[in-house]
């Protein structure tokens, strides 16, 4: 490989420590992977295959008991700060407004951090604007409880993108919504993705947003979790949502679901 | 002509309801008032010791307000403590617990010991018996922050306590304001107490005096002013937690 990747997870192996049983659970074992910049990707797999230990792996939240992560070509040591992330469950803080809620990560990321009480208003505008381009526009005022499920989630994307951060990481953010929520909010994904060109890593259990928006999709195998296929999504670029429909996009989600079931055992 | 409003009449029906209801059974089976005293017979002590009542509610009011105010102060600062870390969370809860099942009436002979008696035993049992509940909300507010806030903000390279006052603290805002209330109320009951077992002063003293001296219609006085003040500073609490954690009473923002 001529350049380091983006992401490179070599050999990695995480037991998370003993509670009331001895062992341990070894949550991934042997784990190898590698996205590069720009690059959309997905992990599929069975449930508690530790697709969120991956997640924890490639932010600097968790460390490899063996083997190791590099991230931008340096090896992660802590907290990486040039990721934003997206869970199932929004997350937002009840006491703060909608754009409040927005800033949040502004205010912990330096240089933000430091400028965020003099050039308020300026931050403000940023999460206005990106407020609006996921269809949110004026709600900032709002509570999140006010807004519903899915505009939550969109509040929730912005949150993780108002740092500019190179890598997005998404853990089943649309698994909570109703069906046409979700491929709204796929196009939502799939148009910031290719407006900002951020790295994206997206877990998900659902194997047609895994080929719809990902350049590539990972396999995970059960529990201890390792890479068991690499599939690339030849799919042309912009993708509308009927894609959905055509026969190439099809056969892609059957080959994943045979491996899924496989890995199943 | 506005629609009779039965929720907002409930209380003060059931108020009236109750003296009535007492008035006429002590008249009807003849209870003596050394008994059960009519509430006219109470309201005729009110009159008569007006003074004497109002001078001992204060003095339970401000050892009562005293005591309540250590335990805010010394509640918060033990709920954050140990609301900050599970090792120590771990450590003093089985302690605290404890220290809670303690009858606080078999504390208060140890105060009078070291003290004497008068106000300070009181203030100290108002203290002791009501920081439990502000501990363990703070605490608890602290301990419930949703995994998944904690990993995008320590993602980011938040430091503990960047996590703390941007969602643990406010977080526990509603839990502290609620234990506010609960926590009045047995402060009072600690001030209550301690003055009927030594004191000079207060409600519960001149509850015991009475007694002591058979008037029995001011005993039951003493329980109605005791009632009021209660009510009161319940009151009070409920107020300000409506006023300072409105977000997290989310229907009422409907009305």
């Amino acid at each position: 490989m001529s350049e380091p990747a983006f992401i490179a997870l070599n050999d990695v192996y995480l037991r998370y420590p003993a509670h009331q049983d001895e062992e341990g659970t070894l949550a991934v074992a042997g784990l190898n992977m590698r996205v590069e910049k720009g690059e959309f990707v997905a992990v599929v797999g069975p449930s508690g295959c530790g697709k969120s230990t991956l997640m924890k792996l490639a932010t600097g939240l968790n460390f490899p008991t063996e083997g190791s992560v590099h991230i931008d070509g340096a090896p992660v040591t802590g907290p990486v700060s040039i990721a934003g992330m997206a869970f199932q469950n929004p997350v937002m803080l009840p006491w703060r407004r909608t754009t409040e809620n927005v800033l949040l990560p502004l205010e912990i990321v330096a240089p933000h951090r430091q400028r965020m009480r003099t050039h308020k208003a300026e931050y403000r505008e940023r999460a206005e604007t990106l407020l609006a381009s996921v269809g949110l526009a004026g709600a900032g005022d709002q509570y999140p409880w006010q807004l519903s499920g899915g505009m939550q989630q969109r509040a929730s994307l912005c949150r993780a993108l108002i740092h500019q951060p190179e890598l997005l990481m998404l853990d089943e953010p649309f698994a909570a919504l109703d069906a046409f929520t979700r491929e709204e909010l796929w196009c939502v994904i799939r148009d910031l993705h290719a407006q900002r060109g951020f790295t994206t890593v997206l877990v998900t259990h659902d194997l047609h947003e895994a080929v719809f928006l990902a350049d590539r999709i990972f396999v995970m195998s059960a529990r201890p979790g390792r890479i068991l296929v690499e599939r690339v999504v030849d799919v042309a670029r912009p993708r509308e949502l009927d894609v959905l429909y055509e026969p190439a996009f099809v056969e892609i989600v059957q080959e994943l679901r045979g491996h899924i079931a496989a890995a199943r055992g | 002509m506005a629609r009779f409003d039965w929720v907002k009449a409930a209380p003060w029906i059931c108020v009236i309801a109750l003296v009535v209801l007492w008035e006429a059974a002590v008249h009807a089976f003849g209870i003596a008032y050394y008994i059960l005293p009519p509430p006219s017979g109470i309201a005729f002590a009110f009159v008569e010791f007006g003074h004497a009542l109002w001078t001992n509610s204060l003095q339970t009011l401000w050892t009562t307000l005293l005591g309540f105010a250590i335990a805010v102060v010394f509640g918060l600062a033990l709920g954050l403590f140990v609301g900050w870390n599970r090792a120590i969370y771990a450590g003093l809860y089985p302690l605290m617990v404890g220290f809670n099942s303690i009858p606080k009436v078999a504390v208060v002979p140890i105060l009078v010991l070291w003290f004497g008696t008068g106000w300070v035993p009181a203030v100290l049992t108002a203290f002791l018996i009501s920081f439990f509940p502000i501990v363990v909300n703070v605490a608890t507010g602290l301990a419930t922050i949703e995994p998944e806030m904690e990993d995008v903000l320590r993602a980011l390279g938040a430091k503990k306590i960047d996590i703390m006052t941007k969602v643990g603290i406010p977080r526990s805002l509603p839990y502290f304001f609620g234990s506010l209330k609960v926590a009045i109320t047995l402060a009072f009951i600690g001030s209550v107490l301690s003055e009927t077992v030594a004191a000079n002063k207060g409600l519960g003293h001149m509850m015991l005096t009475a007694q002591a001296n058979f008037e029995v219609p001011l005993v039951f006085a003493c329980l109605v002013a005791l009632a009021i003040e209660g009510i009161s500073m319940y009151a009070v609490m409920a107020w300000l937690e409506m006023r300072m954690t409105g977000w997290a009473h989310r229907s009422g923002f409907a009305h």
